[in-house]
């Protein structure tokens, strides 16, 4: 276990290096002085010149990508030209707002979402199944803005039971939490639904069967433990999709997190918040996906054995 | 006898299809024949509907603003679909995105295709240290959500179709990257190709006649899976004001646009949202059905 720990360990703080290093060469290969683009077309010569100073672009590359890096491994990504703050403060500032909405949709998903699949396995090819598997497609290929858009449609100006945006009570909580969970929520129903139909048949689900267990005795303890396994993992790489989602979500439901700071950012040109928030957002991927293998290793010996 | 046998079978293995009845029982024919038609609409409506119903992204008609589904505009036209808050016909708009969506997904499945298809064939023809670089590489970018690195790519490019093109066939040459890599482990050591080599035939023959044409079917069913996400990335980039610019709307503009009017309009918005994700669904089923048929084992890629 050390072993295969140490491996994802260091696999992660190379995804985390890579994307550092993208950010960096994007900002580098956009035409025009970086220094510039960071700083947006209103800064003065003086900011300019002051920044190009702090980012080292008289030097080469090289000794750029070094100070940058240093910078990075301080944590330190300058500030926000517009808010006059410092920009990964900002972004943390915002971060309660985002993880409330994601983890209310993660465990609407898991709650809704795992049922369903079992109930569609378990009905494999009757009408039930043919009914959930179409509209878990439907969720899947409905984009998540147009559903919101839809859902404040209906539900605020329609019906007039919820409140279209912004924060407050639960109420605020329920279209956005709803609308980010649809198309995780349908992964997940096919997920558990094939997971769950290529064990069922397994010798070992047949001996408990034939033991005399009851149906559910047989299903849940025995054929689910191993069906779930690769449902966390794509948990785990699907929550990293989620994340995204938050941006396009928080948009549409004027939602104070930190997809919605990223977006004013990108349309103020604050670049400082957006190479915060990016490299935010992909910390919090990475190290969700860490726990993710773990959590498989665990679950799976063969996994950490495999090597 | 044979109940038993399947029971004891590990898994269900795939039913082998009876000579006379395969016409009628291969599998996912109708979701096939279903989801090319809708498709093929589609693709109809891209090609032909700008052409029939003419749309001219500066034109404003004020008197015509905000009409609901089914009136009559100023000049005495129908508006089947309505009209938009600056009195544009949105069947018009809708045909326009059409064509604009699926020309954005078709450039871009072509380049990522292009790129992903060459990194997969490279690493798994040379193998040894340029594949675990290149299959590394593809990994950092798998465990990167693809959506965040577009926003990021597309806020410092500005908003244009070329660049739009670009941005989501970085985030998605990976699949195609993959799925080449494995054809090309499989079939580099069968013995027609060490038989071509016998004959002295270099790489880039051996490549060519041998590999790439056992890639072309996987990729097939692999492009097909991966144009309806393309569509929504584009939409979603589009919606956030990052994608194609408003001269050349695609749907994701339009219901962006409509999102100010719900309360007056709410047909702009909803529409073009039921086209895009009717299309997107038929890309699915074609997708799921296509895979099923040819090659199970895509599943997990």
């Amino acid at each position: 276990m050390p072993a295969y720990l140490a491996r994802r360990l260091l696999f992660s703080v190379f995804v985390l290096w890579g994307a550092v290093s993208v950010i960096f060469l994007v900002l580098r290969l956009v035409p025009g002085d970086p220094a510039t683009v960071l700083l947006g077309p209103d800064a003065t010569a003086d900011q300019i010149a002051q920044l190009r100073e702090r980012m080292g672009l008289d030097e080469s590359l090289i000794v750029q990508y070094g100070s940058y890096l240093r910078d990075v491994v301080r944590l330190d990504f300058g500030d926000s030209f517009r808010m006059n703050v410092d920009a990964m403060e900002l972004v943390l500032s915002r971060l309660p707002n985002t993880a409330e909405l994601a983890i209310a949709a993660l465990t609407l998903s898991v709650l809704v979402g795992f049922p369903l699949g079992v109930l569609a396995a378990l009905r494999a090819n009757t009408l039930t199944d043919r009914v959930i598997s179409v509209l878990s497609l439907v969720g899947q290929s409905t984009p998540a803005f147009w559903v919101g858009i839809v859902f404040i449609l209906v539900f605020a100006r329609t019906l007039d039971v919820l409140p279209s945006g912004g924060t407050g009570g639960w109420q605020h909580l329920v279209l956005p939490a709803v609308t980010l969970a649809l198309p995780f929520l349908a992964i997940l129903v096919r997920l558990t639904r094939s997971g769950l139909l290529e064990v069922i048949h397994e010798g070992y689900v047949q001996t408990a069967r034939a033991k005399g267990l009851r149906e559910s005795v047989v299903i849940f303890p025995h054929a689910a433990r191993n069906a779930l396994i690769p449902v966390v993992t794509v948990v785990g790489l699907q929550f990293g999709q989620l994340l995204g989602g938050t941006v396009i979500v928080e948009t549409v439901f004027a939602w104070p997190g930190v997809g919605r700071l990223l977006v004013d950012a990108i349309s103020h040109r604050d670049y400082g918040v957006v190479q915060a928030a990016v490299l935010f957002i992909a910390a919090v991927f990475v190290l969700v996906n860490l726990v993710v293998d773990v959590l498989y290793g665990y679950l799976d010996p063969r996994v950490r054995l495999a090597g | 006898m044979t109940d038993t046998l399947t029971d004891l079978g590990r898994r269900p293995a795939a039913p082998v299809p009876e000579p006379a009845v395969r016409s009628r029982s291969k599998p996912g024919s109708g979701r096939i024949r279903f989801a090319s038609a809708v498709i093929g609409l589609y693709v109809l409506v891209a090609v032909f509907g700008p052409w029939l119903v003419g749309y001219d992204p500066v034109a404003t008609s004020t008197g015509d603003r905000l009409l609901p589904p089914g009136s009559r505009t100023e000049d005495g036209s129908l508006a089947i679909f309505g009209t938009d808050q600056v009195g544009q016909d949105l069947l018009a708009q809708v045909f326009q995105g059409a064509r604009i969506s699926i020309a954005v997904g078709v450039a871009t499945l072509l380049l990522a295709g292009l790129i992903g298809v060459t990194v997969g064939v490279v690493a798994g023809w040379y193998g040894r240290w340029l594949d675990g670089a290149l299959m590394r590489l593809a990994d950092v970018q798998l465990t990167f959500p693809s959506i965040l690195l577009a926003i990021f790519i597309a806020a410092l490019l500005g908003p244009s179709v070329v660049n739009v093109v670009i941005v989501l066939a970085i985030s998605n040459w990976v699949t195609f990257a993959r799925v080449a890599r494995s054809q090309v482990l499989v079939t580099k050591n069968r013995d027609f190709v060490d038989a071509t080599r016998t004959l002295g035939a270099r790489s880039w023959h051996l490549v060519r006649h041998c590999v790439l044409p056992a890639c072309a079917a996987p990729v097939l069913v692999v492009a097909t899976v991966e144009i309806g996400h393309v569509i929504l990335a584009e939409a979603s980039l589009s919606f956030l004001g990052l994608g194609t610019p408003s001269s050349s709307p695609s749907w994701g503009v339009t219901i962006a646009n409509g999102r100010n009017y719900l309360g007056d309009a709410w047909w702009i918005s909803t529409i073009p949202g039921i086209c895009l994700a009717l299309l997107v669904v038929s890309f699915g089923l074609l997708g799921d059905a296509l895979r099923d048929r040819f090659d199970p084992k895509l599943k997990n890629l």
